[in-house]
């Protein structure tokens, strides 16, 4: 009798020994299986660097502060609306780029992990937003007021935020690690050299805001161009003077751009600064040369500010690859790896309880 | 050719094989990408798409499933393992459908655009919330991960079947026809 007339109840006819056998057979490829899935699920790899370890990273060395962003936690939210020019439609068929006026909001922050620390003139100050496009596509960015990005890697970032993370008996840097870092990601140097001699001005207010990141322009025809963007500001340059710093006050920063815009609407223009080829684009730490093209898109117009607690800004995640159709990632890595931990940052504070942000619209409003 | 009353209908194994095909890349793609960094954006990329197209099949597929005659199960199976065949099968229907949209759902609730491929995007069908946001995010994954053992308890079945009994279970889904039983071998 062969298999093949077999209509049921084989069972009998196979040894004992193949029984063994064949179910041994079946709980190899059921175990195979799992320990593929273990094995891209990360449980094999507990070193590999990923989004939620980046993340633990930031409560290593900052705390768990529920409910706030592990990084830029401290900020205010804005709104207000980018009048576009028409002049971006050449090099990217994004909405955004159509002469008009889309609705913005978004958020002024502080590159720090702690909520309530005290405002400090050199601390990186961020603007990130949200541009609501006409077809209900979204452009999301966060922008920094540094020139470059110290690193040009993810674990550049991990180590360094371990390096640097202020050393409990002097209450600074441990320089000895600090040496290490730098041996393992020679790129600091430079580019903490370029963040330093920018000169600090004298708040949120005229500060411009750097992508950093390159990312991709795609035009009507096709063609793909690489691109940095900057929102820079109408407001006149004021270097920072300690002589006008309040030290009393802990939101110093926050409520002078808080009164301003009280005060009067305040304006950015949208700068496209165009790439060549060659032009590095897969280095945030890379400045790309001064005599590359700039194109002004836009105005920027923020005339509303509101705290956190009361704002659809604080639940957002200004993830910088949510990106309308004709504007696309580089080959930056650092913009794939900022998606990752942004989505695990997003997902822990989303999931506690809210606290009052440290940053209160009223108090200054009057 | 009239069909084997002992195999599913050409539309139901069609549409088993193509879903199991892409049931099983959305677990791998999903567990890749939330522990990968440099491939994370690609891979969220594909899966919102993917998991809405799971989605629209898994619905036409429950469709079918009501307009086709299903094969009776084979003798060799007792009334208890047909109970529990049953029963999986419910649970497989219930989560091709519920984890696409608890996906949809839990992006919906984080105030995420549902970008599927260029411009074009998905409506929100939840109210933006972060409660409801973390707790469909944590939903999404264990219902994941009971697909991937409602998976592997399917496969173990199977497999226990063709290998063990030698009922030749498989034929009942096979893609291409297979006579039936009761037609000896020449
Ligand atoms: C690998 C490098 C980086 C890591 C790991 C990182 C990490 C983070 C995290 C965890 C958050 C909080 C996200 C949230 O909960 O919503 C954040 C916020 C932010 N990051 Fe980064 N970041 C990186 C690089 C950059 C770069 C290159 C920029 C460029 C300008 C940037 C700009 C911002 C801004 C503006 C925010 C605040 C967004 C807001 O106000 O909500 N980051 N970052
Ligand atoms: C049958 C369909 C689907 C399967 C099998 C599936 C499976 C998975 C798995 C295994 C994960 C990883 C969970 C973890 O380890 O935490 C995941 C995460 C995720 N899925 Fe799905 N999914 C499906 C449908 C969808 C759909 C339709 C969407 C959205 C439209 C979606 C959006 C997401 C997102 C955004 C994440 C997490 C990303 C993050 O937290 O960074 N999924 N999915």
């Amino acid at each position: 009798m062969n298999d093949n007339d077999g209509q049921s109840g084989d069972i009998g006819r196979i040894s004992s020994g193949t029984m063994i056998l064949r179910l041994a057979a079946i709980a190899l490829v059921i175990l195979a299986i799992a320990g593929v899935f273990a094995y891209a699920g990360g449980w094999l790899t507990p070193h590999t660097l990923t989004g939620a370890r980046i993340v633990d990273r930031f409560e290593q060395v900052n705390e768990v502060h529920p409910g706030f962003r592990r990084n830029h936690a401290k900020g205010v939210c804005l709104s207000g609306y980018f009048e576009s020019n028409g002049r971006g439609t050449a090099l990217s068929k994004a909405a955004i780029f159509l002469p008009g006026r889309v609705p913005v909001i978004g958020r002024f922050a502080l590159a720090v992990g702690q909520p309530y620390a005290a405002d400090e003139a050199n601390t990186v100050r961020s603007m990130a937003l949200l541009f609501k496009l006409p077809d209900g596509e979204e452009w999301r960015t966060g922008m920094n007021n540094i020139p470059v990005f110290p690193v040009n890697s993810a674990e550049g970032f991990y180590d360094l935020l371990l390096s640097s993370a202020p050393d409990p008996a002097t209450g600074k840097p441990d320089p000895a690690k600090m040496g290490a870092f730098i041996t393992k990601h020679p790129e600091f140097a430079k580019a903490i050299q370029l963040i330093h001699g920018q000169p600090v001005s004298s708040g949120f207010a005229d500060s411009a805001y750097n992508s950093l990141n390159a990312f991709r322009f795609i035009n009507a025809k096709g063609a793909e161009i690489p691109v940095r963007w900057s929102m820079v500001p109408v407001q006149a340059f004021r270097p920072f003077n300690s002589a006008m710093s309040n030290k009393s006050n802990t939101n110093q920063l926050f409520d002078a751009l808080i009164a301003e815009i009280h005060n009067g609407a305040l304006q950015w223009h949208l700068i496209i600064t165009v790439g060549q080829p060659g032009d590095p684009t897969a280095d945030a730490t890379l400045p790309w040369p001064s005599e590359r093209q700039h194109i002004d898109a836009g105005t920027l117009t923020i005339d509303h500010i509101e705290s956190e607690d009361t704002s659809p800004a604080r639940d957002l995640n200004f993830d910088p690859l949510i990106l309308p159709d004709g504007i696309a990632g580089s080959d930056d890595p650092l913009l794939s790896a900022r998606s990752a931990a942004y989505s695990s940052s997003f997902t822990r504070r989303e999931g506690e309880p809210k606290s009052p942000s440290a940053v209160s619209t009223a108090e200054t409003g009057k | 050719m009239a069909r084997n009353p002992a195999q599913f209908a050409l539309t139901s194994r069609l549409l088993h094989w193509l879903m199991a095909a892409m049931l099983l890349s959305m677990l791998f793609i999903g567990a890749a990408m939330v522990t990968s960094l440099g491939n994370y954006h690609r891979l969220v990329a594909l899966h919102r798409p993917l998991g809405i197209m799971i989605l629209v099949l898994a619905i036409i597929r429950l469709v079918n499933r009501t307009f086709t005659t299903l094969p009776p199960f084979p003798p060799t199976m007792s009334k208890r393992e047909r109970l529990i065949a049953s029963a999986s099968e419910r649970l497989l229907y219930t989560l091709m459908i519920a984890l696409p949209l608890v996906g949809w759902g839990m992006l919906s609730a984080g105030h995420y655009p549902i970008v599927m491929f260029g411009p074009l995007h998905l409506p929100p069908i939840l109210p933006v919330s972060p409660t409801l946001y973390a707790v469909l995010r944590k939903t999404h994954t264990i219902m994941a991960y009971l697909l991937f053992l409602a998976f592997l308890g399917h496969l173990s079945a199977i497999l226990f079947h063709i290998l063990i009994i030698r009922d030749r279970l498989l034929d009942r889904m096979a893609l291409w026809p297979v006579r039936s039983h009761n037609h000896k071998d020449p």
